[in-house]
């Protein structure tokens, strides 16, 4: 976890908001690094973790959080991390043989008409199960969901309705039943056309309205730039108590090998 | 002077531990080493080399092994076929396996066509010189007489490992011998003889696609190329290089390039997700051609460069009014780099230049950053003041807009 977006996002692994819907968004660029500030960060929460990696390997993710000082392999064997690596659980379906051996979850490839429902229904089993009351289960916190990303749902052939639908759904029982967190990542491209339903930034706004925090990632406006690589704005959509209703920050930021600085405009050390 | 002296020593020995090692980070999972293979500098993956010593550079050293390398096609397919031929050449001379797919011609066609891999050029690895003690043998190999302040400076080092070299070199003008061809195995993948079968149904989102990957997970699964089969077998390990020919082309049965709607829109991006599936877990590498310039939209485009790992576009002055453009002359084109991916770190290294153009040459396919040719004529303003992507020193501060062939007006 990168200490300087917990300052700015004031939150720490002993004292966080719970219940919120936390919005990854970027244009051109790449939100990865921030997926793996969350992996991290809930995890030394000593939260119980749901991760859907869509896009890449196990041994990728888990070599980044050894670097951030999380071990990936020990929480899934201590139960605290469940993984869903969507890569492999799809070639079962893509390419089909006579003994189905993977998990219902990635049903949606068979037929994308039939949305996103097995997903949701993996998703709380494994959710549902750490407040099923089992022993072991009561010293991990409240159950936090990452998806990375949802935007290859979509290339993949799945309605933007269905991926609404879908994150409505974990938001109702995750945020608002069991109290706790969500994490999306979604990438879009350059400004799409309007009359295009089915693009992702017709998802981005949707997910906007339902979000609580969101993290929008972009190049910076003058170009490319090897010390700084590009923008961060931060935007709360409610804040539980306060009358102020959104609030904008925009950080630029950079990515090292083992983490990321965060910094305000123009005060790049590369700059000063 | 005793102090250079035992630097030089210490470098001696240090690259004769350089040899042996073959420097690789502490990782839990022991390193295969596969030959024609070596470890990146930046993370400890594992990296072949494309077949094009420049574009490894460009790349970060090499391509990593389990990832996709998309090549948008130059209008006329020339120069996007030359560096597969050299991709598929490369894996000859390492002594990799091939797999090749095309539904244009037979692969066997394109096997034949290959380059000829210069051979006497691969240098010799020196025999690995025992750290000597710091007496007379050093000083009268390595002292010099008269460039002494050069003495501290690192020798230049053609680094190799194991065995064989990493990155050839090839002559375009002949085609490779038979007898070395034949050292490689190859796979075939020719579309016409792999008539669709319609009654699939769990395949049908992968439309003309399928039977392509359920190929390739085949030829992964018997050879041994998957990761844990290479791991647990003591045998040698080895990588498949994968060579797929004008993916998404009408004649794979794709209407991608076709129509504005296609309606087999996400077969192509469906069939690049499942074989980033195959490929993260297997040592094998691919490389991907498409006709990029046929696909009109553009969120599609980008959603299969975001698919695939490494992206480069191709994009040729033949045919254009810029082949005989005076500005262009050296070169044969341009390139870009779309995506180079982060595997396993955070922070990916993009190049530094956005502004590359290559030009193809007998003996090396040679990348390098746009310059103008040296202006040695008599009037000082250029030729023409056209467009160039990226060159920031074109117009003269104090030229006027119009090009004109006037001698020096301030």
């Amino acid at each position: 976890m990168y200490t300087e977006l917990n300052s700015i996002l004031n939150t720490s692994p002993e004292s966080f908001t719970k219940g919120d819907f936390i919005l990854l968004s970027d244009k051109q660029s790449d939100a990865s690094f921030l997926i793996h500030h969350f992996l991290s960060f809930y995890l030394r929460a000593k939260c119980k973790v749901c991760f859907l990696a869509m896009v890449q390997s196990f041994s990728h993710y888990s070599t980044v959080s050894q670097r951030l000082g999380v071990s990936l392999a020990q929480a899934k064997e201590k139960g605290q991390l469940v993984f869903l690596e969507g890569l492999q659980e799809s070639l079962s379906i893509l390419i089909p043989q006579d003994e189905h051996t993977g998990s219902q979850a990635m049903n949606f490839l068979r037929d994308p008409k039939l949305g996103l429902q097995d997903l949701y229904e993996f998703v709380s089993s494994k959710v549902k199960r750490s407040c099923g009351g089992e022993a072991e289960s009561e010293e991990w916190g409240p159950p936090v969901l990452l998806v990375d990303d949802l935007s290859v749902l979509l290339t993949l052939g799945v309605t933007v309705g269905a991926v609404l639908d879908f994150s409505h759904y974990c938001q109702a029982t995750i945020c608002s039943k069991l109290q706790g967190n969500m994490v999306m990542l979604v990438r879009c491209d350059q400004e799409e056309d309007e009359g295009d339903n089915e693009s992702p930034a017709c998802l981005l706004k949707g997910l906007t309205h339902q979000s609580s925090l969101t993290l929008d990632v972009q190049g910076l406006p003058t170009g490319y730039c090897r010390d700084i690589h590009g923008q961060v704005e931060v935007c709360w959509q409610r804040r539980q108590g306060d009358g102020q209703n959104t609030q904008n920050k925009l950080f630029q930021y950079k990515v090292h090998d083992k983490g990321a600085s965060f910094f305000a405009r123009g005060t790049s050390s590369a700059v000063l | 002077m005793a102090a250079p002296m035992e630097r030089v020593i210490k470098q001696q020995t240090e690259r004769s531990t350089f040899k042996t090692t073959s420097f690789q980070k502490k990782t839990r999972s022991k390193l295969l080493s596969i030959p024609g293979t070596r470890p990146s500098v930046q993370n400890g993956q594992l990296l072949v080399s494309s077949g094009v010593t420049s574009l490894d550079f460009l790349l970060g050293g090499g391509l990593a092994v389990g990832t996709v390398l998309l090549i948008e096609e130059d209008r006329y397919d020339s120069y996007s076929r030359v560096i597969l031929k050299y991709f598929l050449a490369e894996g000859v001379v390492c002594r990799h396996r091939l797999f090749v797919a095309a539904a244009q011609e037979n692969p066997d066609d394109i096997l034949q066509e290959l380059p000829a891999p210069i051979l006497d050029d691969v240098a010799i690895p020196k025999p690995v010189e025992q750290p000597r003690l710091p007496c007379e043998s050093q000083e009268s190999l390595d002292s010099m007489k008269i460039a002494w302040r050069y003495q501290n400076l690192p020798k230049v080092q053609t680094a190799l490992v194991s065995s064989s070299r990493f990155g050839h070199y090839y002559d375009v003008s002949k085609t490779m011998e038979p007898e070395i061809r034949q050292a490689a195995k190859s796979h075939c993948f020719y579309l016409p003889d792999h008539p669709q079968k319609t009654s699939n149904t769990h395949s049908q989102f992968l439309g003309p696609y399928s039977a392509l990957l359920k190929s390739l997970q085949e030829v992964i699964r018997q050879e041994g190329f998957e990761v844990a089969a290479s791991m647990s077998n003591s045998q040698n390990p080895n990588v498949l290089r994968i060579g797929l020919h004008s993916l998404g082309s009408a004649l794979w049965g794709d209407d991608l390039c076709c129509s504005d709607s296609p309606e087999h829109r996400h077969s192509l991006v469906t069939f690049l997700y499942g074989l980033r599936a195959l490929l993260r877990s297997s040592l094998a590498v691919a490389v991907i051609t498409l006709p990029s310039h046929l696909i009109q939209d553009r969120a599609l485009m980008g959603n299969i460069t975001r698919l695939s790992d490494y992206s480069i576009a191709l994009e040729s002055f033949k045919g254009s009014e810029r082949e005989t453009n005076p500005l262009y002359r050296d070169y044969h084109g341009l390139l870009h780099v779309r995506q180079v991916p982060h595997l396993n770190c955070l922070a990916s290294q993009l190049p530094d230049h956005k502004d590359l153009a290559f030009k193809l040459k007998r003996k090396q396919f040679s990348i390098e950053r746009l310059h103008l040719p040296a202006d040695l004529s008599e009037t000082v303003s250029r030729v023409s003041r056209g467009e160039l992507p990226g060159a920031n020193a074109v117009a003269s501060a104090c030229g006027s807009a119009t090009s004109g062939n006037k001698h020096l007006d301030f």
